[in-house]
């Protein structure tokens, strides 16, 4: 997998002395250079405006977006392109589903299903929803190692129940959840499923027609895209039923001075000129990952866990949040180690060149859960190796050691 | 930069305060509270100032944090204690000055105390927030008493 590594220019330089060791790909990847040429050579040659000049520009334009649309499409095996919408990320994505569908189908007294791993950004636009609406916001409870049982999915959700919102994989415990199960749970409940996916769509494969989610969210810059572009799946008989609430450019049909039409799907979701170079950066990152392989990539960061996991295990006084079974989490590990505050741990580690998160992850409610105020998170995405790893150890090590001596 | 580098931030002073933090803890709710947290990392303080004729009597607080942020509060609160309202804020501004890297003269460095041995906070920008947090408490504490 290392073969991987050229292509990423900015894995080659020094840091505090040390060659860069990135683990912080749960926040946001490194970019390929074949992404990067792409969006080089749209600003190169293509750059103008979609959907509106009759110049040639305008067409190359506009044939790079849609042309991406298709790609995004294939990549989540959706029906159609009508059903792939451009967001500027997942947070816009889930807000859009919050504010669009769910202000327009949920109501007093109505029920809304999540979870406590959510990310902030699959839990705040569902809180402020249930508050505006008097509707009930419902917690699926974790088990202890972090996962979530089906038994307790069934009891959480009921004929009330009007929203399933829940991600794919935990950013802060590396869960993988059983979205497609759940999805049928809700459906029999006649709620609708919404899953974040931004830590599964870059790492795994992902088929919404076998998830049979309603909408589903993700970003480009989790996957080597750019920053600022990302995508709102939603099912195409939901999404026609559903009011934009973005207007302005772009996504009108007619205007009249008293009344106007909206364009026809995907174009009515997205008002004012699109992050075009986003959109095609997007494009780009999905072609690299999907000539790779996303089952190649599953395999590779499963490889990853499975021996940090081992190695991690035998550092006294570390311990590891979430499922210990490496075939139920994705590629990060999140941590403490006895009396070192991870913020403390980052600084050491960046010392030596590691890039790891250290605070509460945007999942302030799961940092409840865990009964701590911050955790420390190394992740891993393609382009890391098993030196990666034996970096991390070392640094754990030495970390350690360093604050065990300045403590005495 | 090797870790020898992180004695720069980590000194030892700053550990027995992290370890061992003074003024640990809560005055009567009749006294000045504020709550501040940084939101970023997540890191959070609850200080409570007694300020009585213009001088701030007693201090404690609680929280949770990295070692930097904790013992910069535990630092302030023993350094604020019976001096003038004034005289504390002039030492925040002489702190968040050495926050920023300037230079700081012998005398005043003496004036600080154990909160000299935070300067090299100033070689890590992602690390002044942390640092900082406990000062601003204590700024916009002065700032509610003022306007009782």
């Amino acid at each position: 997998m290392n073969e991987f590594r050229k292509d990423f220019l900015i894995l080659n330089q020094e840091v505090n002395g040390h060659p860069l060791v990135y683990l912080d790909s749960a926040a946001t990847s490194q970019k390929p250079e074949q992404v990067l040429e792409v969006v080089r050579k749209y600003y190169d040659f293509d750059n103008s405006n979609v959907h509106r000049g009759v110049h040639t520009l305008g067409n190359r334009a506009t044939d790079a977006y849609e042309g991406a649309r298709e790609k995004i499409r294939k990549f989540i095996n959706a029906r159609s392109t009508k059903e792939i919408i451009y967001t500027r990320g997942t947070t816009t994505s889930l807000n859009t589903v919050a504010s669009a569908y769910g202000r327009q189908n949920v109501e007093e007294g109505d029920e809304i299903v999540i979870t406590y791993m959510e990310h902030h950004s699959n839990l705040i636009p569902w809180q402020q929803l249930a508050k505006e609406k008097k509707a009930v916001l419902k917690y699926i409870d974790l088990e202890e190692d972090g996962t979530i049982s089906l038994d307790t999915v069934r009891k959480t959700i009921t004929p009330k129940t009007k929203i399933v919102a829940m991600t794919m994989a935990s950013n802060v415990l590396g869960t993988i959840n059983p979205v497609k199960e759940v999805a049928t749970i809700a459906h029999e409940n006649g709620a609708v499923m919404v899953v974040d996916a931004a830590q599964a769509a870059p790492h795994m494969p992902i088929d919404v027609q076998d998830i049979d989610c309603d909408f589903l969210a993700f970003s480009g810059h989790k996957m080597c895209a750019p920053t600022g572009i990302g995508v709102l799946y939603g099912k195409q008989e939901l999404l026609e039923k559903t009011e934009p609430i973005e207007f302005g450019g772009e996504m009108i049909d007619f205007v009249d001075l008293y009344d106007s039409t909206w364009k026809e799907l995907p174009w009515k979701f997205e008002g004012g000129t699109p992050n075009i170079a986003g959109a095609i950066g997007l494009g780009a990152a999905i072609d690299y990952l999907t000539n790779i392989g996303m089952e190649r990539i599953r395999q590779h960061e499963h490889e990853l866990v499975a021996y940090a996991l081992s190695e991690m295990e035998k550092i006294e006084g570390l311990r590891m949040y979430g499922p210990k079974d490496p075939e139920k989490r994705c590629g990060l590990i999140t941590f403490n180690l006895d009396g070192v505050h991870p913020h403390d741990l980052a600084t050491v580690l960046d010392m030596r060149g590691i890039a790891i998160r250290a605070g509460h992850h945007c999942a302030q409610p799961l940092m409840k859960w865990l009964k701590v105020s911050a955790t420390a998170r190394a992740s891993f995405y393609l382009y890391n190796n098993k030196e990666d790893i034996d970096a991390l150890i070392e640094g754990l090590h030495a970390a350690k050691e360093y604050f065990n001596n300045v403590i005495e | 930069m090797s870790l020898n580098n992180l004695d720069q931030l980590y000194r030892r002073v700053i550990m027995e305060h992290y370890k061992k933090p003074r003024n640990k803890g809560y005055l009567d709710e009749n006294n000045v509270t504020i709550d501040m947290n940084n939101p970023t990392c997540g890191d959070r303080i609850h200080l409570t100032l007694k300020i009585n004729d213009g001088i701030v009597e007693d201090a404690k607080f609680d929280g949770e944090g990295c070692s930097i942020s904790m013992s910069s509060a535990s630092m302030m609160t023993e350094i604020i204690k019976g001096k003038k309202v004034e005289e504390a804020i002039e030492l925040a501004d002489i702190f968040s000055k050495m926050m920023l890297g300037e230079e700081i003269d012998e005398e005043t460095l003496d004036e600080l105390g154990d909160l000299a041995a935070l300067q090299g906070v100033s070689k890590f920008p992602a690390r002044i927030k942390c640092a900082t947090l406990a000062w601003k408490a204590m700024e916009k504490g002065v700032k509610q008493q003022e306007l009782k």
